[in-house]
Order: C-alpha cells, then sequence, then structure tokens
C-alpha cells in the first residue's frame, strides 16, 4: 500500500468514511463558496480614511511612505528617495507595464536595468497588485514582468502603490485575485510584505535588514 | 531527533544551576508576554477570530481526508508533485530521493520545525548533501551543534556573547579584529556569510503554516526573508508540511493569519507572508523549476477522533511556552525533543509514545494560561491530565508515587478510616509546625521540603470544621 493510501485510510477511519456524500458537499461547497469570515472593523474603513490608514500602519512597521499626485510623479519621487537615503542612481525592476509606462528618461542621473536581481542590485522597484489598510500591508504577485528577486535580493526596495489598489482588508485581496486569476487559480508567488525584513533571534533585540531589505519605502500614487 | 524526554527532571535541574540559560530566559519572558498583550488588546475583535480561527480548523480537521485530497489535486494542476510520508523515514527519503534526481550538493533552508522532527540536517549531511541553515537563529543553532529551544526564536536560550564566539570560532575566513559586541554586527555578519549560500544551492527547503485546499498553495510566514531567499534563487523549491496544515479556502487562511502573529510575536502581520503555487511558469523571469510537496503524517492520524485530536489545530506560534512559567524556568532543551512547553508536553505523548515521554505531561502547574492565551483554543491542561491518567494506566509511573497513591486511595475509599486517621495525624502535624506554620523539613517530604517550605496544616480537618460549622447553623436558626 502508498504512503498516501496508507494515511488517507487512517484518516477516513478516524473521521467516519469518505463515500458519505454528506461530507463530500459540505467540501464541494465551502471550497466553491469561500467564505470571507469576520474583518475587523479597522479593516472596513473607505476612501481617504483608508489610504491613511494603510499608511499610517506601513510606517508603524518601519516602512518610510511617500504620496504623489499621479503617476508621472513617480520616476522624480524614486530619484529623491535614492538622494536622501545617499544610494547610487541605480535601480532594478521587472518589465512591468505600469512601470514601463513611466518617464525614467527625466531623470537624467538615474540607470535603470530591467529583469531579475542580482547580488550587486542596491534598489528594486515594484509595482504592488494591491495594499491592506488594516496591516500596511503591500501585496505582490509575481509573473513574466515581475521577478520575485526583486523583493528580496536588493538591499532596499521601493514599492509603488495606486491608492486605488489599496484595500480595506486581505479578504478584498482575495476576491480581486479570484476575479483575475480565476477560481482555484493563482499567481506562482504572491507575496504580502509588512515592513522591512527583521529578526528578533538575538537576544530579542528586533533588528531590521536580516536576510531581506533592510529598507522599504512605499510611494502611494493618488491620482 | 533522539528522544530525551524521559531525562526532563535531570535536565531540568541543570538548567535551573545555568547562569547563561536563567539570563536569556530572563529577557525571553517579559518580551513575549508584553508584546502579545499590547497587539491583543489593539485589536477589539481578537477574541471572536479565535473562536472564527477555532471553527475553521475544526470543520477542516473533521474533512481533513477529502481536503487533503482536493490539495492533491491543485498541487498537481499547477505543475507541482505531492509526495506522501507516513513516517519521518519516509519524508527523509522523499527529500533525498528529489536532491539526489538534481544531483545536489548544497540545500538551503527556511526555518521548519517539521524538519527538525524527521531530523532531515543529520540524514542529509551521512548521504553526503550539505544542508545551510538561513533563518538567523535556526543558523547560530546549526553552527553550535544544537536544536531549537523555542518553536519561534530557536536561538533563545542563547547570550549575545555565546553567538560572538561561536562566529568567531567558524568565520576564520574574516578579521579577528572586527567588533562583535552589538547584535547588529552579528546580524550584518550572518547576512554576509549566507547571502552566497542562497545562490548556490540546488535545492530550497522550506516548511509551510498553511496549505490551501482551494488553490494547492502553500504559505509561509517569516520576518527576516531569508525563507524567500530559500525558495526562490535554486532550481528545485521543496516544502515539507504535515497533514493538520491544510485550510479549506485563501479566506481561511486570512482568519487565522489575524491571530497568528499577534499570538506570536505581537506583530500585527509578520514581515513576509508568501503565497506559493507551483513551480515556475512560463516566461517567468525566476524562481524554482520544481515544485515538490512532501506530506507527512507521522503519527497525526492516530490523534484525528482521540481526546488528543484537539492538539491537531496547533497552528504553532508557541503563545504556550511563552506563558509557561515551567518553560520560563527550564528552558526548551529540557523537554527532550523538538517541540517543547505545554504544546509540547502533550504533542511529544502523541507522537513519540507516552512511555517515551518521561515526566512531559507532569512539567505543568496548571496555571490554565497556556490554554488562555492559545489563539485556536486548544485545551492544552486538559490534554496533559489525559496523558497522566494513561501514565498511571500503564504503570509508567515510579514505585513510590504508586504507593503513595495506592496508600491514600485505600484511605479514600473507607471514609470512616479516613476521617480516623487524619483527625489523629492534622493535629499532631499542625503542633509540629508551630506558630511558624511551615516545616523547612519533614521525613519522608524530602523531595518537596529540599526546594521548598511544606505549609502545616490547620489544626483541624476539613470534616471537623465543616461539622462545627453546620452545629453553629443550627444554633443560630434555633434562637
Amino acid at each position: 500500500m502508498s504512503g498516501r493510501e496508507a494515511i488517507l485510510g487512517k484518516l477516513r477511519n478516524a473521521v467516519g468514511g469518505a463515500s458519505d456524500p454528506a461530507r463530500q458537499e459540505a467540501v464541494e461547497k465551502r471550497l466553491a463558496r469561500p467564505a470571507r469570515g469576520l474583518i475587523p472593523a479597522r479593516g472596513q474603513l473607505e476612501g481617504e480614511a483608508r489610504v491613511a490608514l494603510f499608511c499610517q500602519m506601513a510606517e508603524a512597521v518601519t516602512a518610510t511612505v511617500a504620496r504623489v499626485g499621479k503617476a508621472t510623479d513617480v520616476p522624480g519621487a524614486v530619484t529623491h528617495y535614492l538622494r536622501s537615503r545617499n544610494l547610487a542612481p541605480r535601480v532594478r525592476m521587472g518589465a512591468d507595464r505600469r512601470l514601463k509606462g513611466m518617464d525614467w528618461a527625466s531623470q537624467k542621473s538615474l540607470e535603470v536595468t530591467h529583469g531579475p536581481a542580482t547580488p550587486q542590485d542596491e534598489v528594486g522597484v515594484s509595482h504592488a497588485f494591491a495594499g491592506v489598510a488594516e496591516t500596511g500591508t503591500v501585496a505582490l504577485v509575481s509573473g513574466k514582468d515581475n521577478p520575485t528577486t526583486v523583493n528580496f535580493v536588493p538591499e532596499n526596495h521601493i514599492i509603488i502603490v495606486d491608492a486605488k489598489d489599496i484595500a480595506g482588508d486581505l479578504e478584498s485581496v482575495i476576491s480581486r485575485l479570484r476575479r483575475k486569476y480565476g477560481r482555484g487559480e493563482m499567481p506562482r508567488v504572491l507575496n504580502l510584505v509588512t515592513g522591512p525584513s527583521r529578526s528578533g533571534d538575538i537576544e530579542q533585540t528586533m533588528l531590521l535588514g536580516a536576510h531581506g531589505p533592510r529598507a522599504l519605502h512605499l510611494i502611494v500614487v493618488d491620482g | 531527533m533522539e528522544v530525551t524526554s524521559p531525562q526532563f527532571k535531570q535536565k531540568s535541574r541543570k538548567a535551573l544551576a545555568d547562569e547563561q540559560l536563567q539570563r536569556a530566559m530572563g529577557k525571553a519572558k517579559s518580551g513575549f508576554i508584553g508584546k502579545r498583550k499590547k497587539a491583543v488588546e489593539a485589536l477589539p475583535e481578537f477574541e471572536a477570530l479565535r473562536s472564527s480561527a477555532r471553527a475553521i480548523k475544526d470543520h477542516t480537521l473533521a474533512h481533513l481526508d477529502l481536503y487533503l485530497e482536493a490539495y492533491e489535486r491543485q498541487v498537481v494542476a499547477s505543475g507541482g508533485r505531492v509526495h506522501w510520508a507516513e513516517t519521518a523515514e519516509d519524508a527523509r527519503r522523499a527529500v533525498l530521493d528529489i536532491c539526489r534526481s538534481v544531483g545536489a550538493r548544497t540545500v538551503t533552508k527556511g526555518k521548519s520545525m517539521i524538519t527538525e522532527e524527521i531530523a532531515l540536517n543529520d540524514f542529509l549531511e551521512k548521504e553526503g548533501v550539505r544542508p545551510v541553515e538561513t533563518d538567523l537563529g535556526e543558523y547560530i543553532i546549526q553552527l553550535r551543534g544544537e536544536h531549537p529551544s523555542h518553536i519561534i526564536g530557536p536561538a533563545l536560550h542563547l547570550n549575545k556573547e555565546q553567538v560572538e564566539e561561536d562566529f568567531r570560532r567558524v568565520h576564520t575566513e574574516l578579521p579577528q579584529a572586527r567588533d562583535l559586541s552589538q547584535p547588529e554586527s552579528l546580524l550584518g555578519e550572518a547576512r554576509q556569510i549566507l547571502r552566497p549560500q542562497y545562490f548556490q544551492a540546488d535545492v530550497g527547503i522550506t516548511g509551510a503554516n498553511f496549505l490551501i485546499a482551494e488553490t494547492g498553495t502553500s504559505i509561509i510566514v517569516t520576518n527576516e526573508g531569508n525563507g524567500d531567499l530559500t525558495q526562490t534563487l535554486p532550481r528545485v523549491h521543496v516544502v515539507v508540511a504535515s497533514i493538520e496544515k491544510v485550510v479549506p479556502t485563501l479566506e481561511d487562511a486570512s482568519q487565522i493569519l489575524r491571530v497568528l502573529a499577534r499570538s506570536a510575536t505581537g506583530q500585527d502581520m509578520s514581515v513576509y507572508t508568501t503565497f506559493s503555487t507551483g513551480p515556475r511558469r512560463p516566461g517567468d523571469p525566476d524562481g524554482p523549476e520544481e515544485y515538490h510537496v512532501v506530506l507527512l503524517d507521522n503519527g497525526r492520524s492516530s490523534m484525528l477522533g482521540t481526546e488528543f485530536h484537539e492538539m491537531l489545530r496547533c497552528i504553532r506560534c508557541g503563545a504556550c511556552m511563552n506563558h509557561c512559567p515551567v518553560y520560563h524556568a527550564v528552558g526548551g532543551h529540557a523537554y527532550g525533543w523538538v517541540y517543547p512547553g505545554p504544546m509540547g508536553a502533550v504533542l511529544t505523548p502523541s507522537l513519540v509514545g507516552v512511555e517515551r515521554s518521561g515526566h512531559l505531561p507532569n512539567a505543568s502547574t496548571f496555571c490554565g494560561r497556556c490554554e488562555s492565551v492559545c489563539p485556536m483554543q486548544i485545551p492544552l491542561p486538559r490534554m496533559m491530565r489525559h496523558w497522566r491518567e494513561r501514565e498511571f494506566e500503564r504503570g509508567l509511573n515510579p514505585a513510590t508515587q504508586r504507593f503513595g497513591l495506592g496508600l491514600w486511595a485505600f484511605f479514600a475509599r473507607r471514609p470512616k478510616l479516613y476521617r480516623l486517621a487524619t483527625s489523629l495525624t492534622i493535629p499532631a502535624l499542625s503542633g509540629l509546625g508551630g506558630r511558624r506554620g511551615w516545616f523547612r523539613s519533614l521525613p519522608l517530604a524530602g523531595g518537596w521540603t529540599r526546594h521548598r517550605d511544606l505549609p502545616a496544616p490547620e489544626a483541624r480537618t476539613f470534616m471537623q470544621q465543616w461539622r462545627d460549622r453546620d452545629t453553629r447553623k443550627q444554633d443560630g436558626g434555633a434562637a
């Protein structure tokens, strides 16, 4: 008997048989119509209150946040951030359509490279799929234009978030994913990022910059 | 990993005398409790979320066979492979076969208690595959040849000076004169040393906090980012997870995530919550080319439907040990297997057998704090009592203890004799106790009085006092 059959057999014995149609039905129903569960009041804000909570929660986990009026302001905001942190004017990003549409050439000294991140990259730039106001979390999805390495390899990570994509709660982001990718489907990787990398493994002292980015900068685009 | 739980008493005695350990545990105790309290107080819905999370797991466990089948279908549909492992040995073999199939020489590892449970590192090393732990705490204890003393803070038992010593001993390629006096410099050095390992590794192994039946997704919840580098850069990603990690839908995982980090570290969300579904897709610029899940039973299916069923709701947050006075006093290693604290006192006898678990079900003051903070409302003290009963039924307690209990039972079954005996001994003990009201030492009670005083009883037995009270009442009623 294979391990699979042995394990499933033991489980069936313990929970009362697989042939019970009521059990089958309960499972199918649950998978077909996922229950949203309890959403905290904090996750149910609307409009500006929601965006403000997102920024406040992100700052509470030591991300930095800048708000700009429109997408065309983003390259300038990136340059400004690099200068303020004394970082070399070089960024790595994927071929994401929303990023590509921005006028990076307007930043004279800024060098933009595309593709997966390498150990030499100091700054990664990503565009978020969504934000979650409840916890100040950013959702990133992988795909041919969005390498996952950009989110983890460089020491500094800049993420662009459209204010209209900021949801109150994670469940709303899940609904959006389901609409985009189809029922039962997921992008290969969904990264929920809440602040920069940290570790408390030495004497419970929380330190930033363990293995992922030491600094996380969010640029929220209002328009 | 070898089970040394029967030596709990000896190990505890050593732990209590270990100054380094006591210093480290002192820091740990205050940190975890305060952080959790603050996070819980900031979310008015926390209690309701606990009930919601519990209901999700109860439903899943009642249909575990069906959800695992649904999960498997979705993993396969997304291009991944599932390897079912009944035992730790099966799981180790499955991982090794995957490593061999790609000629792996180095594997990086994200933090995973399941791979501790199956003692994967020692096995891989013997088979010529070098495992590199990348979580800071796990890396430190790997250098020391130790096991985690806490499920989310593996190096909780250490002080920074000990870590500095280990780094100097192992990282000999770095300049001797470097300053490692601060935790920041230790973290920076670990980052620098481990960075190239991610790029060199052929296989990356992680655990999973959740498996999603709806989509065939595995989720890891971390703070450092090492798990993500581990599973993104090598050619192959292997997830090792136990069968009770499955939940039905993405929404269900979201509910439980709300109580997980708050209970563990007092964060609203951990820094990285990563959902992985299958291998690299056509056109993807990075990510693993192969995605495998090793699904481990290792005794869990035998807990289903028993009085230990509810333990399978555990989401491994560590809140029970963070709030346990016994854990605070002796640390995690005294428990002698993978899982320390109250959850270990229940899980160890369930998974390795009560006869190999020694005193663990007794390593409790029954203060009930573990159950009160458990995000999944697991009745840990009740389950420890169940193990004590089984321990007694199987005659596993020491002879003196069994004799004492037998003697007490003899009297307890004969009330008249019991009352006579107590009415003679209680006043005598009370008299001996004198005005102080306690004993520093007492014949036959050395096991107790060696470490603490024994309170002397009141001058009269409970039954005598009760009779007096009744008499007084009647007198009062008549007046």
